[in-house]
C-alpha cells in the first residue's frame, strides 16, 4: 500500500551519503537524569497523540463510577443524591486515580515485551529513567482523569466548599500518590509475563484497597475488626485529606500519613523494581 | 593483529534448563565484520545481550572495546550500540521522532538532534516517510531506521543482531551496503545470522555457533579449507549412468559419492585434487558421458553439515526469544 510507493520513491542508500551522515555525527555531553526522564516522559506524551484511544480509561471509567454510585446509593446512603455527591465524589477522584496507576504496569509489560526496551537500557543513560519517564507521562493521564471527575461533579451539583485552592491542592497529592503507588505496579509489570497477568493480578490488588477503605462509606457501622483494616489502608488517609481539602479544611497529621506512605511506596517497590529491570532477562 | 574490539572466555548464560550460551570463546579484532552464524536456537541473541551488557553472564567473562561488560557495563553503554533482532525503535512513533528521542537522550539538543534525525533519514532513503508511524513501514524500511536509530551518535562497535532475516533481496542487499558503508568508517560491526552466504560474503571472520557453543571459527576460507580441498560436482547425459559413475568415482577418489536430488548430478568431497583428472580420464574410459563438471570449495552449506551433522535451517522459524 502506501508503504510500497513511498519505498519506490526514495532514493536508495548510496555510499557518499552514509560516509556523510556517519562523519556528521558528534558525541554530545551525556545528559542527567532529570533531562532523559523528561525526554522519556515527552515519548510517553507521543504515545497518547498517536494512540488516543489508550485514555479510555482514564474518560469513561470516572465518569461511569460517578454517576452510577451517586444515582444507585446517593438515596440510601446519605437520604439524597445531591448530599451524597458532597461525600462520594471526592473519594471517587481517589479511586478513579489509583484505578488509573494500573495502567501503567500493563503499559510497561506491552513495552518491555516488544523489544524497545532493550534499545533504551543499552543506553548511556540513568538507569530508572524509562520508568521515571513512563510515571511522569503518565501524570498527564492522571491529570486528565482527575479534570473530568471533578467537572462531571460540579455539573452534577458537587460544591467544594475550599474552593479552587482546596480542589487544585488536593489534586496535587494525588498526583504525587498516585506516582508512588506506581512503582508497585511497575514492580508488578517486571515480575508477570503478560500484560494479562498484570491486569489480572492488580486487580485483585486494587479491589480490596479501593473498596475496604472509606471512599464509599463511612466506615462507623462496620465491625470493629474491619474498621481497623480500613484504618491501616493508606487509600482511607488519602480519601479523608482529599475530602478536608475539598471542604475547606486542612488535616495536617492526615496529610502527614499520605506523604510517609507515599515515600514508604517508592522506597520499598522502587528498589525492587530496579533490581528487577537490571536482571530482565 | 589488531587490538581486540571483543573478548569473551567461557561464557555461559542458562535460562532454567536450556542452556542458551554453553560456554563461549570469542576473539573479534577491531576493524571489519565479525559474523556469528547460527540456526535459529543456537544462542546468538543471547550472547549479543549479554555482550551488549542487557544481561548478565551466569559465569565466563567478557570484554567489549577494553572494558568488562559487567564491572564496566556503563563504559560499554557509551562505546556499542545495538540493533536487536525485534522492534529496536518504538513501533507508535513517527521515523522522526524515533532518531529525536534517541538523539536527544544521546545528548543532542532540540534543534540540533531534529537537525541529525533529518540527516539520518536522508541519508538512508527514509525522508519520505519521516512523519509515518514506524508500525506502517515495509520490512525494508523497518530495518533501516533500526540501523539508523544506531549510528545517532557514533559507535567504535555496532551489534548487528540477524539484520537481514525476513528481507526481500533488494532490502537485503541494501542492509549489505550499509555495514559495508560502515565498516568502510572504520566501525566494528559484529552481525549474527542465519543465512551462510550472508556470512560468507560479508564477514571477515565467521564464528559458527550450535547449541551455544562455537564449533568452528575462522575466515570464509578457512572454514572451507579446513574441511577439506572441496569438492567434485558431475552432471551426466543420462541418469542411467549415475550408479556405475557413482561406483568408479568412488574408486578413483577413494572418498564417499554423495547422488544429489538431482537425477544426473554427483558429488564428493576430495582430500587430492590430483586425483580428480584421473577420476574424470576413467569416467570417459567406461563409456560415462559427462555434460558438467566442476571443481569448487565447499559452499558453507555443506560446512554446517560436516560440522554439526545436521543442516542449517534455511527457513527461519519465529521464536520467542
Ligand atoms: N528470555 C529467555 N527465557 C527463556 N529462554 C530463552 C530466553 N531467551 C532465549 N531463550 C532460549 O535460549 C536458546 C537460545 O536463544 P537465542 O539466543 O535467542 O538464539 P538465536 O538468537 O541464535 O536464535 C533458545 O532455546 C531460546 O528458546
Ligand atoms: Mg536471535
Amino acid at each position: 500500500m502506501n508503504a510500497t510507493s513511498a519505498e519506490q520513491a526514495s532514493p536508495p542508500v548510496t555510499e557518499d551519503a552514509l560516509r556523510g551522515v556517519l562523519l556528521a555525527g558528534e558525541r554530545p555531553p551525556r545528559p542527567g537524569p532529570v533531562s532523559t526522564s523528561l525526554t522519556f516522559g515527552w515519548r510517553a506524551l507521543l504515545k497518547i497523540k498517536h494512540v488516543p484511544e489508550q485514555l479510555v480509561d482514564v474518560t469513561m471509567f470516572p465518569i461511569m463510577f460517578t454517576l452510577m454510585f451517586a444515582y444507585l446509593f446517593g438515596g440510601a446512603l446519605a437520604g439524597s443524591t445531591q448530599e451524597y455527591l458532597q461525600f462520594l465524589l471526592p473519594g471517587i477522584l481517589v479511586q478513579a486515580n489509583v484505578m488509573i496507576t494500573m495502567n501503567t504496569g500493563i503499559t510497561l509489560n506491552t513495552d518491555i515485551q516488544k523489544g524497545v526496551f532493550d534499545r533504551f537500557r543499552s543506553l548511556p543513560v540513568w538507569r530508572p529513567s524509562p520508568l521515571v519517564g513512563a510515571l511522569l507521562g503518565d501524570l498527564v493521564r492522571y491529570s486528565i482523569g482527575s479534570a473530568i471527575v471533578i467537572m462531571l461533579g460540579l455539573v452534577l451539583g458537587f460544591r467544594p466548599e475550599g474552593g479552587a485552592v482546596g480542589v487544585v491542592l488536593s489534586v496535587a497529592l494525588l498526583l504525587v500518590f498516585s506516582f508512588c503507588l506506581s512503582w508497585l505496579w511497575t514492580m508488578l509489570s517486571l515480575i508477570l509475563r503478560t500484560p494479562n497477568s498484570v491486569a489480572g493480578v492488580s486487580m485483585m490488588v486494587m479491589f480490596p484497597l479501593t473498596f475496604v477503605s472509606n471512599i464509599f462509606v463511612d466506615p462507623k457501622t462496620m465491625p470493629g475488626w474491619l474498621q481497623a483494616v480500613i484504618e491501616v489502608n493508606p487509600i482511607t488517609h488519602l480519601a479523608t485529606v482529599v475530602r478536608g481539602l475539598m471542604h475547606g479544611s486542612v488535616p495536617a497529621g492526615e496529610i502527614g500519613w499520605v506523604l510517609v506512605s507515599s515515600v514508604l511506596l517508592v522506597a520499598v517497590f522502587g528498589p525492587i523494581t530496579m533490581v528487577l529491570y537490571r536482571n530482565k532477562k | 593483529m589488531g587490538k581486540l574490539a571483543i573478548e569473551t572466555r567461557g561464557l555461559k548464560k542458562s535460562f532454567g534448563k536450556t542452556h542458551a550460551v554453553a560456554g563461549v570463546d570469542l576473539a573479534v579484532s577491531a576493524g571489519g565484520v565479525y559474523g556469528v552464524l547460527g540456526p535459529n536456537g543456537a544462542g546468538k541473541t543471547t550472547t549479543i545481550r549479554m555482550l551488549a551488557t542487557l544481561l548478565r553472564p551466569d559465569a565466563g567473562e567478557a570484554q567489549v572495546l577494553g572494558y568488562d561488560v559487567v564491572r564496566d557495563a556503563r563504559s560499554v553503554r557509551t562505546r556499542v550500540s545495538l540493533t536487536g533482532q525485534f522492534a529496536s525503535v518504538d513501533e507508535d512513533l513517527t521515523g522522526v521522532e524515533n532518531l529525536l528521542l534517541l538523539a536527544r537522550l544521546l545528548g543532542y539538543s532540540r534543534p540540533r538532534g531534529r537537525r541529525r534525525a533529518a540527516d539520518l533519514l536522508d541519508a538512508f532513503g527514509l525522508a519520505n516517510a519521516a512523519d509515518r508511524q514506524v508500525k506502517k513501514y515495509s520490512g525494508g524500511m523497518r530495518r533501516r531506521i533500526d540501523i539508523a536509530a544506531s549510528l545517532v551518535v557514533p559507535s567504535e562497535l555496532i551489534f548487528l543482531d540477524e539484520p537481514t532475516t525476513g528481507l526481500d533481496p533488494r532490502s537485503r542487499n541494501q542492509v549489505w551496503e550499509i555495514v559495508r558503508g560502515l565498516v568502510a568508517e572504520g566501525t566494528t560491526v559484529l552481525l549474527t545470522t542465519q543465512y551462510l552466504d550472508e556470512a560468507d560474503q560479508l564477514a571477515d571472520r565467521i564464528a559458527v555457533i550450535d547449541h551455544g557453543k562455537v564449533i568452528a571459527e575462522g575466515s570464509s576460507g578457512q572454514l572451507k579449507a579446513s574441511f577439506g580441498a572441496g569438492s567434485l560436482h558431475v552432471r551426466l547425459r543420462a541418469p542411467e549412468q549415475r550408479a556405475e559413475a557413482e561406483r568408479v568415482l568412488a574408486g578413483v577418489l577413494e572418498v564417499q559419492v554423495e547422488p544429489s536430488t538431482d537425477p544426473v548430478a554427483l558429488s564428493a568431497r576430495i582430500s587430492d585434487p590430483e586425483r580428480v583428472a584421473r577420476a574424470l580420464a576413467e569416467l570417459s574410459r567406461g563409456g560415462i558421458d559427462v555434460t558438467e563438471f566442476a571443481l569448487g570449495q565447499p559452499s558453507l552449506d555443506e560446512v554446517f553439515l560436516a560440522l554439526t551433522g545436521h543442516p542449517s535451517e534455511e527457513t527461519p522459524k519465529e521464536d520467542a526469544a
